[in-house]
């Protein structure tokens, strides 16, 4: 009796654990399938480096390179203002802070985590989009640089906890060894910690980013969303992310429209793919 | 030449009493060993002497330090570190190159020149009788040299910015018997120039190269005389039952 028990015990979480892979593999199966489909009336150099989205004129223009251009530049300009304050926070937070103002820190980075994207999204258009718009004299203040800024917040959370992890696990003898040959705490901290938490730093940047390119509802609501070729950030672009979410609702499925956006969505899955091993070699590569 | 003056140096972390109303004198150019078992306070009174204690959050202290006229605590800290160098229990390279290594302190204290670097790293891998080993090897990453190698690149670290104390935290306890006496003959060289302060688990390293020995238990220090004597009459009992084995 006891041995059957364990059996099915067994075989429930073997299910479970073969259930999240099958899943994975028929999502993925299901993008690749429709996505591909969009190569039948338009060939991929045109697919990806196309100058026009206008997906549902007559014949539909379907170049994605204003939409990639826009993930990027509103990804870029999150990653410039967040790094550095993230991982200036994270320092602050392992190395710095008294117990007390640690303590607080932590929590209040894991509530800015906790805010939903939406919230963001509308805190964001009533407060810094018209800040935006004034302060450049603006025709509109939905642009990349709002998206960026945004965005900013949200990769904040991930880039400090992790970064701040990163540093805690620096072997203590590490400090020690730097401080017994006179360093101050700032040498330190800059010529001994940050190098030797360097992986994981690297990969709290990468996962930061990570969530910054996947990201739909807050950069939709701010960044204008107009698909054309950004050429600077004070101008409206529209993402990879926000396109799909857009105009799935509206595509006739089974249109070129409708394969074109699953396509995007293929583009999207390589590219947070790519950041994740990227971030995965970081991670493990301590030597 | 630098010498340490104590008196009724009490430490304490958190609830747990570390050392209890130690007093003692360092003399110049001597090795003062210090042996006691584990959680006697010996690597707390070392760590006392460059304030690296003060990294522990909970660390309290009481009574006086005096490092050659001045008070301990009057002397910026950074400096003071500068010149009571410490070599810890594991050797400790940082991942580069040998050279890098020993250049390390150095060009932390705003030495830039090239040729000025090159010669205080040779002096100083010559002094940790470490230069013949590695001069073809400078470049190579430190982690390549074996453990006694590596200890005596961060004794040669250590000296390469220029100290006037060294202090030894248990130097050979990862280390062979022949790493071991190479590290030891490093340090009775050294004696010369520097006042060495040696905390070992290995009696018998007190007996080969103290001058002074101390014997610290349970916070207090029990005590102290020439290694001579300590080893062949000591004073008290427990110092006796120590050094023949008998607890510890």
């Amino acid at each position: 009796m006891r041995k059957f028990k364990e059996f099915i015990i067994e075989k429930l979480i073997l299910a479970c654990g073969v259930a999240s892979i099958f899943f994975v593999v028929l999502i993925f199966l299901f993008l690749v399938k429709e996505g591909l489909a969009v190569f039948r009336s338009v060939s991929f150099s045109h697919f990806m480096f196309g100058h026009k989205w206008y997906p549902i004129s007559e014949p539909p223009h379907l170049g994605i390179l204003p939409l990639i251009l826009g993930s990027i530049l509103v990804t870029i300009g999150a990653a410039v203002i967040s790094v550095p304050i993230g991982v200036g926070c994270a320092v602050y937070i392992a190395e710095i802070a008294p117990l007390r103002v640690k303590e607080i820190l932590k929590a209040g980075i894991e509530l800015l985590a906790a805010i939903p994207s939406v919230v963001l999204g509308f805190v964001g258009m009533v407060t810094l989009v018209p800040l935006v718009k004034n302060i450049f004299h603006l025709p509109t203040g939905l642009t990349a640089l709002s998206g960026s800024v945004m965005l900013a917040f949200m990769a904040m959370p991930t880039i400090v906890s992790i970064a701040e992890d990163a540093l805690y696990s620096v072997p203590k003898n590490y400090k020690e060894g730097a401080f017994a040959l006179g360093a101050t705490h700032w040498q330190t901290i800059w010529r001994v910690m940050l190098p030797a938490a360097s992986s994981g730093i690297v990969a709290a940047v990468m996962l930061g980013i990570g969530r910054v390119i996947g990201e739909t509802m807050a950069v939709m609501m701010i960044t204008g969303n107009a698909a054309i070729l950004p050429k600077s950030i004070l101008v409206p672009v529209r993402t990879l992310t926000a396109t799909v979410a857009a105009e799935m609702g509206e595509a006739v499925v089974g249109s070129e429209h409708y394969f074109a956006l699953f396509a995007i969505g293929i583009v999207l899955f390589v590219i947070s793919f790519m950041i994740n091993v990227t971030a995965d070699l970081f991670l493990h590569r301590r030597p | 030449m630098v010498t340490f003056d104590i008196k009724d140096l009490s430490v304490q972390f958190g609830h747990i009493r570390a050392l209890k109303k130690v007093s003692l004198a360092i003399h110049a150019n001597e090795i003062l060993s210090i042996i006691g078992p584990s959680n006697s306070g010996k690597t707390t009174f070392l760590r006392m002497l460059n304030r690296l204690n003060e990294l522990h959050v909970k660390y309290r202290m009481e009574g006086a330090i005096r490092i050659g006229e001045d008070g301990l605590f009057r002397v910026d800290v950074e400096l003071l570190r500068k010149r009571v160098g410490m070599v810890f229990a594991l050797p400790l390279p940082l991942p580069f190159s040998v050279f890098d290594n020993v250049a390390y302190g150095v060009r932390m204290h705003g030495e830039k020149k090239k040729k000025s670097l090159d010669e205080r790293v040779q002096k100083a891998l010559q002094e940790a009788y470490l230069w013949e080993e590695v001069k073809d090897r400078l470049g190579e990453s430190a982690f390549k040299l074996s453990g006694g190698q590596q200890q005596r690149l961060c004794i040669a670290r250590t000296l390469a910015v220029e100290p006037e104390v060294i202090l030894f935290d248990e130097p050979c306890s990862g280390l062979d018997p022949i790493s071991t006496a190479k590290v030891e003959d490093a340090m009775l060289k050294l004696k010369s120039r520097y006042t060495i302060v040696l905390v070992t688990n290995n009696v018998k390293q007190a007996a080969r190269v103290g001058d002074r020995t101390a014997f610290f238990l349970g916070g207090e220090l029990i005590e102290l005389d020439a290694t001579e004597k300590m080893f062949t009459a000591p004073g008290d009992q427990r110092t006796d039952d120590y050094i023949r084995g008998k607890f510890g």
